[in-house]
Formats: C-alpha cells, sequence, structure tokens
C-alpha cells in the first residue's frame, strides 16, 4: 500500500514513518509539511492511503479532503477528539487517531484500512445528501466525546408538535433568553431550548458561534465588517474571541 | 512533580537507538522554534494564534510522558481560545522544564 504522510510537525512525521517501518506492506512514498504540497504530488501521483494532520495554518486537514477529487483512504492524526464527528461525515476517512500515535492502535487503524470499502461504508459523504446512520462507538475508539451522528434535519418541540426543520436552510440562530429564534430560508421558530444544545446539533463545518447569543451559517454570509456579519439582512455582532475561528473558517482570497 | 522522560519513545523504537536519537534531534529543532513562536504570539496580544502553537506544543509535552503537563496544556489553549491567558505562568513553567530537558539529553 503505497502512502503519504501530510503533517506541519517534523516530530509527527518522524513518528509516523517509525510506525510505518513496523508493518509490513506500507511503503511511504511522500512526506509532506502541508496540504498544498501534498495536493501538487497527488496530481502527478496516485496513493493508496495518506495519513493527514486535521490542524495545519492555512490549509486544513478537511479543507484537504475537500479540495482532492477521488480521495484515497484517509487516517487522521491529530491532538484534537473534538473533531470526530465532523471526520466522519467523510466517507474516505478510516479512522481517527489521537496523538501520541501507539504502534497497536496504528496498526488497528491499518487493518482498518485494508478492509475498508468506502461502497459498503455505512457512513455517507454529506454531500450525497442521504441519510444513512453510523455506528459511532466503532469508528470512535478512544474518543471520549461521543455523539449520535448528525442528520440534515433538526426536529424541534412548538406546541407539542414535533417540526422538522432541514438543517442547512438555517442561517441564523439567536438566543433570546429561555428560547432560541431559528431563522430559515423559509420561516423562523421559536424554541424553548439554548444556543449550547443546538449548537451540539450542528455541523461544525457549517455552523459557528460567532457571539454568546448568535449562531450562524457561514454558508449564508453576504459580508463582514468590522466586528459585525451580514447575514441576510441580519447584522450580526462578532466577538473578539470568535472572530479568529471565523476568519479561519473563511476561504480568503 | 512530574519529569520528562523517554517512556514514550522507547516504547515506540523498540530499541532502535538511532531512531530514538533522530526523533530528540527533530525535537530539539522544532521545540525551541515553537516556543519562540508561542512568546512571539502572546507579546503580540495574538492569543488565538498562540493557543495554535500550543497545540502543536502539547504534542511534544505528551510524547515526553508529561500526562498531567499535557492536561494543563489542553486547557490553557482552550483558555487562549476563548481569550484569556490562565493557565499561562504553569504552561510556561512547563516549557522551561522541556527546554531543561532537552539541554541535558
Amino acid at each position: 500500500m503505497n502512502c503519504i504522510i501530510i503533517d506541519d510537525e517534523a516530530t509527527a512525521r518522524a513518528i509516523i514513518v517509525q510506525l510505518c517501518t513496523k508493518v509490513e506492506g506500507l511503503n511511504i512514498v511522500g512526506e509532506f509539511p502541508n496540504a498544498i504540497q501534498a495536493i501538487k504530488f497527488l496530481n502527478q501521483n496516485e496513493v493508496d492511503l495518506i495519513f493527514l494532520d486535521i490542524h495545519m495554518p492555512d490549509f486544513t486537514g478537511f479543507d484537504f479532503i475537500q479540495t482532492i477529487k477521488n480521495p484515497p483512504r484517509i487516517i487522521l492524526t491529530t491532538s484534537d477528539a473534538n473533531f470526530a464527528i465532523e471526520a466522519f461525515e467523510y466517507s474516505c476517512i478510516v479512522d481517527y487517531l489521537v496523538k501520541p500515535l501507539t504502534q497497536q492502535r496504528f496498526e488497528k487503524a491499518l487493518v482498518k484500512a485494508r478492509s475498508y470499502n468506502p461502497d459498503k461504508h455505512e457512513i455517507v459523504d454529506k454531500s450525497q445528501h442521504t441519510g444513512t446512520t453510523i455506528d459511532t462507538k466503532e469508528h470512535l475508539d478512544g474518543i471520549s466525546k461521543v455523539d449520535n451522528g448528525k442528520s440534515e434535519d433538526l426536529y424541534v418541540n412548538i406546541d407539542r408538535r414535533l417540526i422538522k426543520i432541514d438543517i442547512p436552510s438555517i442561517y441564523l440562530i439567536e438566543a433570546k433568553g429561555d428560547y432560541i429564534n431559528i431563522k430559515t430560508e423559509d420561516k423562523n421558530y421559536t424554541v424553548h431550548s439554548t444556543l449550547k444544545k443546538i449548537e451540539d446539533k450542528l455541523p461544525l463545518h457549517t455552523f459557528l458561534k460567532v457571539h454568546r447569543s448568535y449562531i450562524i451559517n457561514i454558508h449564508k454570509i453576504v459580508d463582514i465588517e468590522d466586528n459585525s456579519v451580514l447575514i441576510k439582512k441580519d447584522v450580526i455582532p462578532v466577538s473578539r474571541s470568535n472572530r479568529p475561528e471565523l476568519m479561519k473558517r473563511l476561504n480568503l482570497l | 512533580m512530574e519529569k520528562p522522560n523517554f517512556s514514550y519513545i522507547n516504547s515506540l523504537s523498540g530499541g532502535d537507538k538511532e531512531f530514538e536519537k533522530q526523533l530528540l534531534d527533530v525535537v530539539k529543532i522544532e521545540f525551541p522554534r515553537e516556543k519562540n513562536l508561542y512568546s512571539t504570539m502572546l507579546s503580540e496580544k495574538k492569543l488565538s494564534e498562540a493557543g495554535d502553537v500550543v497545540h502543536k506544543i502539547k504534542h511534544k509535552i505528551s510524547i515526553l510522558g508529561l500526562e498531567k503537563s499535557y492536561d494543563v496544556a489542553n486547557t490553557f489553549e482552550d483558555n487562549l481560545k476563548d481569550g484569556n491567558t490562565a493557565l499561562q505562568d504553569e504552561f510556561e513553567g512547563i516549557l522551561n522544564m522541556i527546554t531543561e530537558f532537552l539541554e541535558e539529553n
């Protein structure tokens, strides 16, 4: 199996190389300190497996996955367990390893990689908009924050009725005392809940809390000015502490 | 108080002394750079960026067997991302401890 390693940390790359040397049939054909260099390599070469760090400056591991066509099998290697749920929204991701890596866990991931068939995978790429459930317990071995997957729909309780809301249509959620106001393309919903509760139900790569009272859908931004963001016709404040994360998520030229 | 150690590196190497030396050499190059970058970001009040550097440093903390220090770094990273510097002194004590360890080995 030909593989490459993408990690901006030389120490991490050295460790993965060492772990690979103890596994038969694994051939490292490239090591890259950033995703851009790896993309250039992949434009000319095919590989079977990628060891990919998530947390890299300028271009994250998720940005990388979204950029390449027909991604091969990917094993994420990260110091951050919090992206596990998001990770398994991508059908190419075989496993999620939290650093420091151990030989035993590494080899277990490789067993998964070798037997991995994306066509039979229970987790479906979100872009396909199908709603198959995921067995997170199986895939999130060793990860403390386990969720039961996020679907494209959200059900809210309004006047004893469970109303279905299409998550991608939500552009803004604002806190109003003991209630939240969910604004969608077609309609607004006032629900007895908290921002924290709904934040846990939303896909991380689409929604961002920009202020203690607001969560926005970053794909619905019209423009950003100083410490505010325009979403549809709503001007929403962006707190100083949340602004760096917002800027990081933008596809800046 | 816990001390840096080679238990993780030894478990990876399986007795391969050359690998142990190579890895330590990489850490000796990379760690001071990250430490300096962290200090720069902090002095420029770029707390979120400092948090990103702490994220990298905490991997080194973990491979040097510092489990409690890793927890401190983890919380400190979150603090920086939230715009506060609580645990700064404790974290910098860890950095200094690692610096001394790397100089001695």
